[in-house]
Order: C-alpha cells, then structure tokens, then sequence
C-alpha cells in the first residue's frame, strides 16, 4: 500500500521503519513556532525543566503578533519574555514590532517554511504552511518546551481525507469560499485527527495565497494539517521570495495512485458561491446572497487567514471611488510589513483610507478580539478571519459572520452582508 | 488513577475561546486563568467549581484555538477530570501533555447529567455513575500516551533527553 504526502513526511521525519493511521511515533522537527499569547508559557517550563540550552536555536522561532503592538501592561510583559528569551539564547528568527508580521503570513513570505518540512506551531493556525506541501500542525505550550529541549515532537499519524475541486472558479469565489464549503459539508469535527489533502485541477491553478487560506483553516473542520501536493505554482512562489532565509526549494513530495484514504469527496467548484459562515460555527454556512438583512457595524479585513497582498488587492478593487456606509467601521489590517509597503506603493492604502477605512500596523489584533477592534455587546461584524465563535471578536453578546474579502468590502459600502456584484 | 467528583455539563463544540476568553490571555498565572475557566461557556463556573469536579461535555470539546491557557484553566480550577463523547485534538494532546486526565465515552457522555457525581477510573478504563447507578466503559490510553501521565506530564518524560 502506497503513503499519502502526509505519511511520507513523517516518515521521514521519525525513527520508524514504516507509519500507519493510528501509530504513535516522535518525529524530528524542521521548525518549532511561537508567540506571545502561547511561547511565554513554553518558556516557563522549559526553564522550569533545567535543560539550559535548546536543542536548536536555529529551528526556534518566535512572533509577537497577537496583543502586539503591546495592547496593555500585561501584554507588553508578555513580548518582553520573548525578546528577553531570544536575547539569552541567541535565536535569529525573533520578529520585533517593525519585522514582525501576523505568523503564518510572515513565515512563507520569507522562506523560513520550504517544501517537505515538518513544522509545529503552539498556535492551530500553523496548519497553514501545508500550502507549501509541508507538513504543520498546531499544537500546545507544553510541546513547544519538549522541542526547545529535544528538537522533537510525538504524533499520531493521521487518516488522510482527500478533496477533489473540479471545474473553473466563478467570479468573485477564492480559497476562502473552497475552505468555507468544505467545512459546511463536513462540519467543525468532520477532519478531526485527520489530514485533509486538497487537490484536483481547480487546486493545480489556485495560487499560492489561496492555497495558504485553504490550508490555514483546516483546523475549522478539526483537521490535523491541510496539505497540497508542491507544484510549479509552489516552485515559483518560493523562487520569488526575496532574501529567502533558508536555500533550496525543499523535498517535494506527492501521494502514491494507491495511498488510501478514509474519505474521499469531490466538490464541482462551479456550483460554488461566495459564502459566509453565520454565528457561532465556521461551518454555519450560507450563500452572501441569501444574506442581504443581515446588517454589520464593522469589517475587517485582514489575518492570517485573509490579509495577503491578493486580498487587499481585491478589496482595493471594491472599494476604490467609494465610501464604507457611515454607520460601518471598516479596518484593514495588511499581515506582515511587506504587505503594508506593498499596498501603499500600489496605492491600496489610499483607497482604503479615502473609502473612509482605517489602514493598520500588522497584527492579530480584532481577530481573537485582542485589540484594534474589539466589538461592544449586541454589534456584528463581517470579517475575514477564520473564527465566528461566541465572544471571538469581543464581547459574548456579538457576533462575527466569515467571508472572502470582496464580499467583506461589498458589505462594508452596503452596511450589510452583500454580494461584491451588487458594487461591482 | 481514580477520579471522584461532581460534574458539570457542556454542550458540544465548546472551543477554547469559551473556556478561556482571549481577553485573560496576556498572563500565565495559573490562579489568575483559574478565575475565569468557562466564563464564556458558563460565567458562573468558576465561582461554582469545587476541588476534585468533573467537566462532562459533549462532542468535540476544546476545539479553535490550541491556547493551553485553557486546559491550564481547568486544571488550576480544580477540576479532576474531563469526560465528552470527543475532544478537539491539540486540546487532547495539551491535556496529556500537562497532566488534566480526559475519558472519551459516548455512553457516559449521553447519560451523565448535572450535578451527578461520578468517578472515573483511568487504569480500568470505566466510568462509574453514582448517582444513576450505572456505569461506562471508555478506552485506555495507548501505552504511548501512558508513559507521559506516568511520568506526571511531557516535560517529565522527556528528562534527559536532548543533546
């Protein structure tokens, strides 16, 4: 029996003859993440630990970008542990306020993740990088410590769910409104402990901000990691990076014709809409245009799941010559500081700013209801990101809808949920 | 090991985000997380929850976000053990990882209602209601997994390991 592309990278990440569904193995690890909500408390047991020294500097690396900038005291303490800790262990891949950038936006952009990796991140949105056709996964504090010390992490290899997108995307639908299907289908648990395994011809042409979005909220659905077979659209991506922090294009790998999968679905691409997923599940999925009496105070667009240059861009195309309705407050939150630039050069930002939006530092910031945006009790927001959970955005009397950004800057001109055609 | 307590009940998909509000995510302090475990599930749970309590749930408790703050937050509460009919998978691993025992039980997941005490036995893995006289068996940790608890965690079980 063949190996998936999930099975194969652990496999060669192991100590383990052969892996199978179900079998427990540790596995070295190419790249072990953190933060500032997640690696203070990684820092705290591993000097707890005694170890003294990491396994690997190099392999360490550490974003402030969740309450960074700083939102208050507790916070700024909170980024100083990690500055500190980086300071006393020398680690390079430290991203200060000015270099940082939301995580999983940064890490591709630089070239820190490559093809056939085998990443962990103390935060769920790590299963990202599977765009790359690495394996990333999300995981706790705690293992984050046992990495600093052993430069290794324990595993269940997963079932591998395959997802076969056929057809030609129809106008104004991306990888967001893919994902969002996908979950609306199989539901919040549907992948859960599983590897969800995206391809078909719809995939061999999506680029690769897409795939990334597609990738990143495998964990919506539970899944362990979301992965896409590398291909010239990675190569190129890869190749394109500028002062890429690791050489090579990575090992590529692919799944074997007779790889088995415990589910195999197949979506035609071409009977999909833009979708929004409804309070309180990412899976509460609707159609935009089934949504017109839903009103919004505020929109974000942003995040590591839909604040890369192609969706500013697409925004920028919304609302250019236009205003956000009055009652709306419109944030744009480009991810990393490339993409901050990248906009104001190409004009984006004075769009936004001219459409009545503000135009932010990167950061976390509204997404988990951190700051720059948190919402009041009873307001509703429409908002790119990856989570419309009780309370994620702010107080647990809110809401939050999901949705593409074109559909986030068609609502933000109406003051409710629109289809971009009725802008555009 | 054996756990005895009362339990208090959850619906399914309850994330992280409700177990542990984001906005409590700027300390470490075990104590200060205790102080708002569940607040946005139940606001009440923390002034309610009493040492050696059980959390019984439905399925797919934990998902969202792989903050360890919440599991943290639960055990720092009090709380002996978890019991749903599944568990979100970082939020399973950080459980083992730091300690908080979990049993995943359809059966007990279904039957057991609020307030009923229960204890749960990790080693034989069965689930006794006390209450409703009734019991539950739900599957033992692989030996993997074992090996951690033993050892009272991850960090224990890897001491001496590294370079």
């Amino acid at each position: 029996m063949g190996y998936t592309i999930t099975e194969k990278i652990l496999l060669k990440h192991a100590k383990a003859k052969e892996v199978h569904p179900g079998q427990f193995i540790s596995a070295k690890v190419d790249l072990y993440l953190g933060n500032d909500i997640t690696a203070p408390l990684a820092i705290e047991e591993f000097e707890k630990s005694g170890a003294g020294k990491l396994f690997d500097p190099k392999k360490v690396v550490l974003v402030p970008d969740h309450f960074a900038p700083a939102k208050d005291m507790k916070s700024a303490n909170q980024c100083k542990r990690l500055a500190a800790f980086a300071r006393n262990f020398n680690i390079k891949n430290y991203f200060e306020v000015g270099k940082m950038g939301i995580e999983h936006a940064l890490l591709p952009e630089i070239g820190l993740v490559l093809p056939g990796d085998l990443v962990i991140g103390a935060d769920s949105h790590t299963c990202t990088y599977g765009a790359l056709g690495a394996f990333s996964t999300g995981i706790g504090s705690t293992d984050l410590a046992a990495a600093y010390v052993t430069g290794e992490c324990w595993f269940k290899v997963p079932e591998s769910m395959k997802f076969i997108f056929s057809g030609k995307l129809p106008r104004w639908v991306g990888g967001k409104d893919l994902i969002l299907h996908t979950i609306g289908d199989i539901g919040v648990d549907g992948a859960r402990y599983r590897a969800m395994e995206f391809c078909g011809e719809t995939i061999e042409t999506l680029e690769m901000d897409d795939r990334l979005t597609m990738c990143n909220m495998a964990i919506e659905a539970g899944g362990k990691n979301g992965i896409i077979a590398p291909d010239k659209i990675t190569a190129r991506y890869i190749k394109s990076i500028k002062d890429k922090r690791r050489p090579g294009l990575g090992k590529c790998y692919s799944s074997d014709k007779d790889a088995e999968y415990s589910v195999v679905k197949e979506y035609d691409v071409r009977k999909i809409e833009p979708l929004v997923a409804c309070p309180n599940l990412p899976s509460n999925v609707r159609p935009a245009s089934k949504l017109k009496d839903v009103s919004v105070d505020q929109v974000v667009i942003g995040s590591c799941t839909n604040g890369r240059i192609s969706d500013l861009r697409i925004a920028a195309k919304m609302l250019k010559g236009k205003k956000a309705k009055s009652s709306v407050r419109l944030i744009i939150i480009p991810a990393t500081q490339k993409i901050y630039l990248d906009a104001v050069k190409e004009g984006l930002a004075k769009i936004f700013v001219e459409a009545g939006g503000i135009y932010s530092t990167p950061s976390c910031g509204p997404c988990l209801g951190g700051h720059l945006g948190v919402l009041a009790s009873g307001e509703t927001a429409l908002a790119t990101t990856n989570r419309n959970f009780t309370g994620r955005m702010g107080d647990p009397v809110s809401k939050v809808y999901l949705s593409n950004p074109a559909v986030a800057a068609a609502s933000a001109i109406k003051g409710r949920i629109a289809h971009p055609s009725e802008v555009i | 090991m054996q756990y005895k307590g009362k339990t208090h009940r959850f619906g399914d998909d309850v994330n992280t985000d409700e177990i542990l509000p984001a906005r409590y995510l700027n300390t470490t302090d075990r104590q200060e997380l205790a102080k708002h475990c569940m607040e946005d599930a139940d606001k009440a749970f923390a002034q309610k929850v009493k040492t050696h309590d059980i959390i019984a749930a439905g399925r797919n408790f934990g998902c969202g976000s792989s903050r360890e703050h919440a599991p943290v937050s639960i055990k720092a509460a009090g709380v002996s053990c978890v019991i749903a009919q599944s568990f979100a998978r970082i939020f399973a691993r950080n459980c083992i990882n730091i300690g908080l025992p979990i049993a995943e039980s359809i059966e007990a997941s279904e039957r057991i209602r609020k307030g009923d005490t229960v204890s749960v036995d990790t080693d034989k893995g069965v689930i006794r209601n006390i209450t409703r006289k009734e019991t539950y068996k739900f599957e033992k940790y692989p030996p993997f997994m074992q090996k951690i608890i033993r050892a009272g965690g991850l960090m224990n079980s890897i001491k001496g390991k590294g370079r």
